[in-house]
């Protein structure tokens, strides 16, 4: 057979026949070309949370909703001396929070004048709505990976240029008292036929 | 020996053969006779879909809404958005946050108008111990609150493999590869041989064992001739990255679902695009790498 393949590919149209077979015999997928996106003509808007800066007050407003109250219903009239560094302080108010998010105290995010604001880091003051900014301080990777589209669901259009797309805040899906995820029941499992493992006892013949 | 005149025994033959070739054929066709039933002789007829005119796909796709019309009561939109030129769509998925809700796959059987008796779907979450990377051992039918502790969870779709080996067996050219990377299947081609799903090494496809029993308020009436249009009994059917809205520059339904924004989609030939920035900054890689079908779907875990 070796003794035969030399002449073979030595003949012109055999040489030719072989690299077509070697050109057409995979499929290769067209070059890969980067290209210039088209212009961005809707925005991208982070979905506000419906209840940030207020207090769950465990009542139903009038419209089935979750009545909320304000913090400064209450702290504008009386503000506390200094606050509560941890809730095992809390006394009165506040007394069933849960909160589970490190070694943090409560005025690391909350500002001490303002109930109604927030406190960075450096000392400026924010509104709870900006609270993505406060978290962004310790979270950095996260933080990163939401500016890249790559943490936080969303929904709408991938493309831009073809319609608006909506980006959830990090408190619509972390509650900042308890951050971590709590376990949730799935959805139903597929009940195929393959997938069901053999009832006890089955036979295989 | 008399003759009747014109009776020969040639001519007797030639009857008996003529009446017993008839029975025959009559015989041969009559499954034909039964099929007309549930298909329409246009139906029959009907071209593979890349021998379409634009001209006869307006015509196919106004007769499958006259059909489901009829044949459900609903009013549905079928319409064949063709690929974006400059689009090659790319998703990536973190393992890392992925907790295994399975809304995933629950979108998708509500968005594709799957099959609600086996509670079909595109998606399989897998179930995996951690430490092994082996999606043969992922339990797909878990049902116990999530994440369970020394678990993660793997969602497998079809990857849109840029070398497929599905559409490498079909017979009949009935599932190809589409110019922004989706695979997709005309469901009025396929003969339904299954070769496809023996083929796919991800347990990508579906086959319609019966046709999908849905009830008509169920049905979503948004539909694509290759993507999520009613499929008929007998034929084959896969994740299609929801080409009859992603084409469309939306979302697919798997990812507006996922509520740990796990999921990252878009055009891998934009270099500004959410999906080109995972693949140029996480360790990404690929499931079953070593048979060299290049899908265009990856996985990370957070670093």
């Amino acid at each position: 057979m070796r003794i035969t393949a030399v002449p073979l590919l030595s003949h012109p149209r055999a040489a030719l026949l072989c690299v077509c077979v070697l050109a057409c015999g995979r499929e290769e997928p067209a070059a890969r070309v980067d290209v210039v996106p088209a212009p961005a003509r809707f925005s991208v808007e982070v979905r506000a949370h419906p209840n940030v800066g207020r207090l769950d007050s465990a009542r139903a407003d009038v419209r089935g909703g979750v009545a909320g109250t304000r913090c400064n219903t209450c702290h504008q009239a009386w503000v506390p001396g200094p606050m509560a560094t941890h809730t095992d302080q809390l006394d009165q108010f506040h007394k069933d929070m849960e909160f589970q998010h490190g070694p943090l105290g409560c005025n690391a995010c909350h500002d001490d004048g303002n109930r109604e604001q927030l406190r960075l880091a450096g000392g400026e003051r924010i509104p709870m709505a900006d609270a993505m900014r406060l978290c962004a301080q310790c979270h950095g990777p996260q933080h990163r990976d939401y500016s890249r589209g790559s943490h936080g669901g969303m929904s709408g259009y991938w493309d831009l240029s073809r319609g608006p797309r909506v980006r959830n805040h990090c408190l619509n899906c972390h509650d900042p008292h308890v951050p971590a995820w709590r376990q949730v029941l799935p959805a139903p499992p597929p009940r195929d036929r393959f997938l069901t493992p053999p009832a006890e006892g089955a036979h295989h013949d | 020996m008399t003759e009747v005149p014109g009776t020969t025994r040639r001519t007797t033959l030639k009857v008996l053969g003529a009446t017993l070739g008839t029975a025959a054929f009559a015989r041969a066709a009559a499954p034909l006779t039964q099929w007309s039933k549930d298909l329409s002789l246009d139906e029959f007829l009907q071209r593979h879909y890349r021998e379409l005119s634009p001209d006869d796909m307006k015509s196919v796709l106004r007769r499958m809404e006259q059909e489901t019309k009829e044949e459900h009561g609903v009013d549905v939109t079928i319409r064949d958005p063709r690929p974006t030129p400059g689009v090659k769509f790319g998703y990536a998925l973190n393992l890392s946050v992925c907790i295994g809700c399975r809304r995933c796959a629950e979108a998708c059987h509500q968005e594709n108008n799957h099959d609600r008796a086996s509670n079909n779907s595109y998606i399989r979450v897998l179930e995996m111990t951690q430490g092994s990377m082996d999606m043969e051992k992922g339990n797909a039918t878990y049902d116990h609150p999530v994440p369970a502790p020394g678990h993660y969870y793997m969602p497998v779709q079809c990857q849109q493999c840029d070398n497929p080996p599905c559409v490498k067996v079909c017979p009949v050219e009935a599932t190809w590869k589409e110019q922004d990377g989706i695979v997709v299947v005309d469901y009025n081609w396929c003969i339904g041989c299954r070769y496809c799903e023996a083929a796919c090494p991800y347990h990508a496809r579906r086959f319609n064992w019966q046709a999908p029993t849905i009830a008509p308020e169920e049905i979503n009436p948004d539909q694509g001739y290759l993507s999520n249009r009613l499929r008929p009994k007998g034929v084959m059917e896969k994740c299609h990255f929801c080409l009859h809205r992603t084409r469309e520059g939306r979302l697919p339904a798997c990812l507006e679902a996922c509520p740990t924004g796990a999921r990252v989609f878009g055009n891998m030939l934009d270099p500004t695009s959410e999906i080109r920035w995972v693949l140029e900054h996480k360790r990404v890689f690929v499931l079953k790498e070593e048979l060299g079908t290049r899908p265009s779907f990856f996985y990370f875990f957070d670093e």
